[in-house]
């Protein structure tokens, strides 16, 4: 890393880590937001952007992960940290089942994009109609006691709640940088760009991208378990929807593909963006449904026509960044 | 070292490969010749793994491989390039024969080390850093070859890798095969149309035609036998 | 379990399919032909529905006459977002595409909410309530003239491939990009066209659609899911797979509702789907690539 992007990381870490003294709530609300998609799209990169299998279902793994945790709580009393194993455990047999039966029967592309969004479908229509998680009606959770830290619990006040985020996703980072210098990462660019050649080199594919599905997933399913303490109410027709998964992507998208720091900073352009348009539209005395989305579709379209690899990479460039 | 048993192929009824045989010495440099068609890329495929031979055996240092997935083929020690240059474009030089290296390398310094070795012999060490895409074909073809070499392998399988060299080019990597051959011990089996690198290579020739062996033998004598001319030229060719 | 009810109900499916159909084969034809994965068409065909109302609301227009205009519109439409927006994207990585049309899905769909807001839209047309009948069994009147009309485009559009100059300029550029260039032919005006074709037909099935259904904003991710499984279990490139596939899933869902929840009958397309991309990705009608 140059010594210009290692005083600039400093810099950012000193105002994130300052944030909830220096904001209000609501600006609070939406840090925690925007380092959730950040989080949540860091974890979808590992598939696409290091496998190269592109996931339009992702919300599955979200889904599962907050209804196993919430579910268990609420039953049976178990704090969520246990039952973050729980979920990720489901979560990973989920992914490799998909992963599984995509790569032996060799689908790949576009086709896998459609059997995962099949997959996460089939999971919302079925919770619908599960009855231990609350059905269509949805599942709540107690809301957090704001003045107390109940740490076993995952309760308490938000700045408690921007803390964590902040720290999974600084996690996640590192946890990513990490996998990107080594052999896994060399390993899957390698599949990436071209199967066969890697194969000629003893890479076994099959495997290697096994296991960016299952890294993948289970990253996902802690970022379910956290939006579950978090927003305590859980529907499936939310949780599990399409629009949940194309929100997970538009981060690297916007951001940059397989790159680091793309999936970050897609999540804070895009959120701020939205929101200062939503706000200033509100002002104005426009409250309509949907122009957020609108928006989001909209750059989205922008930056994968002008910009394919994102907002990232220009900028590292620009000044002078590391990768 | 490679010892290819009556192997056959037949796609869609059409036979590509039929009964084939030849033995591979260690430390040898043997040149696999023919006619397009004649079947010479499905005994290579086969070879490293792409798809199994109908019928026949495959056996490397004494055992089978015939029914090894390529990357299997890889790590008990037969290395490939392919026909058309598959670069990992988006990679720099350096990072795309480290891919290669870690097959017996653990570490990426390790790695790294050992690619740059290799990146030398080839003569490309000083593109090391360049993106993989920026590269002139001949500088590709060698890349693959490193990027090949990488994985230390003792058989190394070349498919027609000085189509679209200069001459002066072809001579450069047939040195580098030379030397590779006669320090580090590699076995080579090459597919190859040049004739002047075949020549210059090779210490035996095998002839396919048809999807059958019709000669074998040093270069100097296969290039005079009838069959081998009859099969290139067409009938009654007068030498 | 009454058979005439369940008689009634495999009737309406097979109907219901025929327009499924229709709506499959632009799809079918778009992906065929240009290789797009056009993951707005559910969106497009939503559009269509809402035209269809918006027509009949402001100027009483039945849905069958409104096919003609809102047909020529999406023609147009289709045809200028293939030169305008997608041809660029020929040589780029099929995700990216994808991506594309993700976005432009995304765009359509709250737009929609915006303009029309989340409630229900229907059409009200004297005969929608109508039916024949054959003793105990029933031919819902617009489920007929729906379905009719899905053949007749259905034809139209085989006899435009396999007759016209044209279209066999179209199979041209399916079977082989490189040389129809070659051969002289503008590839991307012909690209242009088919999608054009492809939206023209999605246009039409929605119209025929919205004597069937109400209409949502959200029926457009639905629709294009729906679109994919039928395209991809009756082989993709195939036309008659697209119908019979539009078919197959009408009956099923409508099966499905009858003798599971109605509201997992969907759960049996996506289920479908999954079990043809795993054991039969060519489809019932699709050639192995």
């Amino acid at each position: 890393m140059t010594p210009r992007s290692r005083i600039l990381l400093a810099l950012l870490g000193a105002f994130l880590l300052a944030l909830p003294w220096v904001v209000n709530p609501y600006l609070l609300s939406v840090a925690t937001l925007i380092l959730y998609l950040a989080y949540t799209g860091q974890a979808w990169n590992v598939m696409m952007g290091f496998a190269g299998q592109l996931s339009l279902g992702h919300s599955l793994y979200v889904g599962v992960g907050a209804y196993v945790s919430a579910a268990i709580f609420f039953h049976y009393g178990i704090g969520p940290w246990a039952g973050m194993w729980l979920s990720i455990a489901l979560c990973v047999a989920i992914g490799a089942a998909i992963g599984f039966l995509a790569f032996r029967f060799g689908i790949s592309g576009v086709y896998f994009a459609l059997l995962t969004i099949a997959f996460s479908e089939f999971f919302r229509i079925g919770f619908d109609h599960l009855q231990w998680t609350g059905g269509s009606g949805g599942l709540f959770l107690k809301v957090a006691q704001r003045d107390q830290i109940d740490l076993a619990n995952f309760r308490g006040p938000p700045a408690m709640y921007y803390y964590a985020i902040l720290s999974l996703t600084v996690s996640a980072l590192i946890f990513c940088s990490f996998l990107l210098k080594s052999k896994a990462g060399y390993y899957w660019q390698a599949i990436r760009e071209d199967e066969e050649a890697a194969q000629a080199l003893g890479i076994n594919t099959f495997r290697w991208k096994m296991l960016a599905v299952v890294i993948s997933s289970a990253m996902t399913a802690v970022a379910g378990v956290f939006f579950a303490f978090y927003y305590n109410n859980l529907f499936p027709e939310q949780i599990f929807h399409i629009s949940r998964s194309i929100e997970i992507i538009l981060g690297p998208i916007i951001g940059g593909v397989g790159t680091l720091f793309g999936p970050i900073l897609g999540a804070a352009v895009l959120t701020i963006l939205a929101d200062g348009i939503t706000e200033i539209l509100g002002a104005l005395g426009w409250e309509i449904p949907g122009i957020k989305q609108v928006f989001y579709g909209i750059v989205m379209l922008l930056v994968i026509m002008f910009l394919p690899h994102g907002i990232w990479p220009p900028l590292a460039r620009k000044f002078g960044l590391g990768k | 070292m490679l010892s290819v048993d009556r192997i056959s192929k037949s796609f869609r009824g059409l036979k590509a490969v039929s009964q084939a045989s030849f033995d591979v010495p260690a430390g040898s440099i043997v040149a696999l010749i023919g006619p397009n068609g004649a079947g010479k890329t499905t005994c290579f495929n086969m070879i490293a793994g792409v798809f199994p031979p109908d019928s026949g055996r495959i056996l490397f240092q004494d055992s089978p491989i015939q029914h090894l997935r390529p990357d299997q083929v890889c790590v008990a020690g037969i290395g490939r390039t392919f026909q058309i240059v598959k670069p990992f474009a988006g990679l720099s030089v350096l990072d795309n024969v480290m891919v290669g290296g870690f097959l017996k390398e653990k570490t990426v310094s390790g790695a790294r080390k050992i690619s740059m070795e290799i990146l030398g012999k080839l003569h490309l060490e000083s593109k090391a850093d360049l993106p993989a895409s920026s590269l002139t074909l001949p500088d590709r073809k060698r890349l693959e070859v490193a990027r090949a070499l990488a994985t230390r392998p003792r058989l190394l399988l070349l498919d027609e890798v000085m189509a679209g060299l200069r001459p002066t080019e072809c001579d450069l990597i047939v040195q580098v095969f030379r030397e590779l051959n006669r320090s580090d011990g590699l076995t080579i089996l090459l597919i190859e149309h040049v004739m002047r690198a075949v020549m210059a290579l090779a210490q035996d020739v095998v002839v396919l035609h048809h999807g059958e062996i019709i000669a074998r033998g040093a270069p100097a004598a296969v290039v005079r036998d009838p069959a081998v001319l009859e099969c290139y030229l067409g009938e009654e060719t007068e030498v | 379990m009454p058979l005439d009810l369940v008689v009634n109900v495999t009737i309406a499916g097979v109907l219901t399919g025929m327009v499924y159909g229709l709506m499959a084969l632009g799809l079918s034809v778009i992906f065929g032909v240009v290789r797009v994965v056009n993951f707005a068409h559910g969106e497009m065909m939503t559009i269509a529905m809402y035209a269809a109302v918006a027509l009949f609301t402001l100027w009483g227009v039945d849905p069958f006459l409104a096919a003609i205009p809102v047909g020529a519109a999406f023609f147009a439409l289709g045809y200028l977002m293939q030169a305008g927006l997608i041809n660029p994207f020929i040589t780029r990585p099929e995700h990216s595409q994808f991506m594309l049309m993700v976005a432009v899905a995304l765009i359509m769909v709250n737009g929609m909410l915006m303009a029309f807001g989340p409630d229900a839209r229907n059409v009200q047309i004297g005969y929608q309530l109508e039916s024949w009948e054959l003793g105990k069994i029933l031919f819902d009147k617009p489920r007929v003239y729906a379905a009719a009309m899905a053949l007749a485009t259905s034809g139209l559009l085989f006899l435009f491939f396999k007759a016209t100059l044209v279209g066999k300029a179209i199979r041209a550029c399916a079977d082989n990009y490189l040389g129809a260039r070659v051969v002289g032919l503008n590839v991307k005006h012909l690209y242009a066209l088919t999608f054009g074709l492809g939206s023209a037909c999605v246009a039409i099935a929605g119209c025929m659609m919205i004597l069937l259904v109400d209409v949502t904003p959200n029926l457009g991710p639905s629709y294009t899911l729906l679109a994919f499984i039928i395209v991809i279990v009756g082989g993709l490139g195939s036309m008659t797979g697209a119908l019979l596939g539009g078919v197959l899933i009408g009956l099923s869902e409508a099966l499905a509702g009858l003798f599971i929840q109605p509201s997992a009958k969907s759960m049996f397309g996506f289920g479908l789907l999954i079990l043809v991309l795993l054991f039969r990705p060519q489809g019932l009608m699709g050639k192995k690539s």
